[in-house]
């Protein structure tokens, strides 16, 4: 069984249907760049991964469990399921260490202690172990970004769920973020990202999925998706990338 | 002017504006502790949109908020024994700036709250926080710094009118004032004295909400 399996997903706001059938497979370890333009519904299928959007019809499978079902506690079901966001949304009032600890102590109801030391490994991890005591404002936005992703490893997620998550930095601190993705992609952690980061995604992912309308038009390894597109869709999303 | 000012005239009931300044206060704090409290508990239920609760908050809120304390003060000291709740002048007093400030101190919670971007309560959901975890480590303390200010208005506010509480002979500041002069009949110099007291009060409190928002707010680390 797959890790994530997604399968016939409808998702509308209001009249606008901005999913219209997905099916996906998501394996351990496989690492998946959602490409296409915006609006293409990229985001949106992201976020129905871990219930941040409920879907009109379909069905989730994560880690053999439905997702929405009502028997599937959502907390449960997030503890799976990490997420780094476009905007880092770290939280104000904490320090970068504070940040990473918060959840692991009341969620998981991990001590200080434990706690602590898992958050100044994962902070070691993202290269930020002179940062720990700094908070959010006082670090440059691609520093909150590595938090953020230090956060979510924290909770020892099985899949990490990435939204556009260098389309809010500054270009000379693009890097240093895709640099500990590419770092976590490695280790073999399961990534599903959306990006804009054409050359990243062809360098680092297993498998590219190109969306357009609320459909997934092809997928595939991605020298193989962009040496030869298929569909008219991804030959002008490509060409409109040279 | 034929007028002479005898402010030694109110030296001999100095104890009775003392003990007006004391009950005030008292008023004032636990109005003040019992009445955010409540602010924060109807802001979460508005903020929430819970329908049932959100709407029962919020026809309280308004209620509250379009009618005048006096006449809320005396329903409840007047008007509530006939349903058989009968309280004393201070019990009155306290729960009528409780209710008060509750509503005010709703909306202006709510604010604050409504403030918080919606990015950090989806990173906390993400996160697997559930709704009171999320209010209580991520919401709460941003959403009450952004705030603090006017909450600290309504406060003083409420203070200042709980003045009124002297209608129902609960023996606070005012109350204190009107007393004596009504048996020395020296009214410039006893309400100019409780003037300078109230005036007083809320230089203090406003002084004191600042350290206390200063102390909430301030970063240090918890690590």
């Amino acid at each position: 069984m797959s890790l994530v399996e997604l399968h016939a997903i409808h998702k509308s706001f209001g009249e606008l249907e901005v999913l219209k059938g997905i099916d996906l497979k998501i394996e351990e370890g496989q690492v998946i760049a959602l490409i296409g333009k915006s609006g293409s519904g990229k985001s949106t299928l992201l976020r129905t991964i871990n219930g941040l959007e409920t879907i009109n019809d379909g069905t989730i499978m994560v880690a053999g469990k439905k997702v929405g079902d009502r028997d599937t506690d959502v907390l449960t079901l997030r503890l799976n399921v990490g997420m780094v966001f476009q905007q880092f949304n770290l939280f104000p009032h904490y320090t970068a260490l504070e940040n990473v600890m918060l959840s692991p102590q009341v969620v998981k109801k991990q001590s200080k202690a434990e706690a602590k030391e898992v958050a100044e490994e994962m902070l070691a991890k993202v290269g930020l172990a002179d940062k720990m005591m700094h908070y959010p404002d006082q670090l440059s936005g691609g520093q909150q970004q590595r938090v953020a992703i230090a956060r979510a490893l924290a909770m020892k997620p099985r899949v990490l769920l990435c939204d556009e998550v260098t389309s809010a930095l500054d270009p000379e601190l693009v890097n240093e973020v895709l640099a500990v993705v590419r770092q976590l992609a490695e280790e073999g952690m399961t990534l599903v990202m959306v990006t804009h980061e054409m050359r990243f995604a062809r360098e680092v992912c297993d498998k590219l999925v190109f969306m357009d309308q609320g459909r997934i038009h092809e997928s595939g390894a991605p020298e193989e998706v962009f040496a030869n597109p298929k569909t008219s869709e991804l030959a002008s999303f490509v060409g409109g990338l040279a | 002017m034929a007028y002479k000012f005898d402010f030694g005239a109110i030296v001999p009931h100095w104890e009775l504006l003392l003990d007006g300044v004391v009950l005030t206060t008292e008023l004032t704090v636990i109005g003040a502790v019992v009445g955010v409290s409540l602010g924060t508990l109807g802001a979460w239920a508005r903020a929430s949109r819970a329908p049932v609760i959100s709407q029962i908050v919020g026809i309280y809120v308004e209620l509250i908020r379009n009618t005048p304390f006096l006449v809320q003060l005396f329903f409840i000291f007047f008007g509530l024994p006939a349903l058989g709740v009968k309280l004393s002048e201070f019990q009155a007093a306290v729960l009528a700036m409780i209710v008060n400030l509750g509503a005010y101190s709703t909306e202006i919670i709510r604010a604050g709250i409504l403030a918080i971007p919606k990015g950090q309560i989806e990173a906390a959901q993400s996160l697997a926080m559930n709704r009171v975890q999320i209010f209580r480590y991520v919401i709460i303390r941003p959403a009450l710094k952004k705030i603090w200010p006017a909450l600290s208005s309504q406060i003083v506010i409420v203070m200042l009118g709980s003045s009124v509480c002297s209608q129902i002979a609960a023996e606070e500041l005012t109350f204190a004032a009107n007393y004596i002069q009504a048996v020395n009949f020296r009214a410039f110099e006893v309400y100019f004295v409780a003037t300078a007291l109230y005036l007083a009060m809320s230089v203090l409190l406003r002084w004191v909400l600042k350290i206390f928002g200063n102390f909430l707010f301030e970063r240090r680390s918890h690590v």
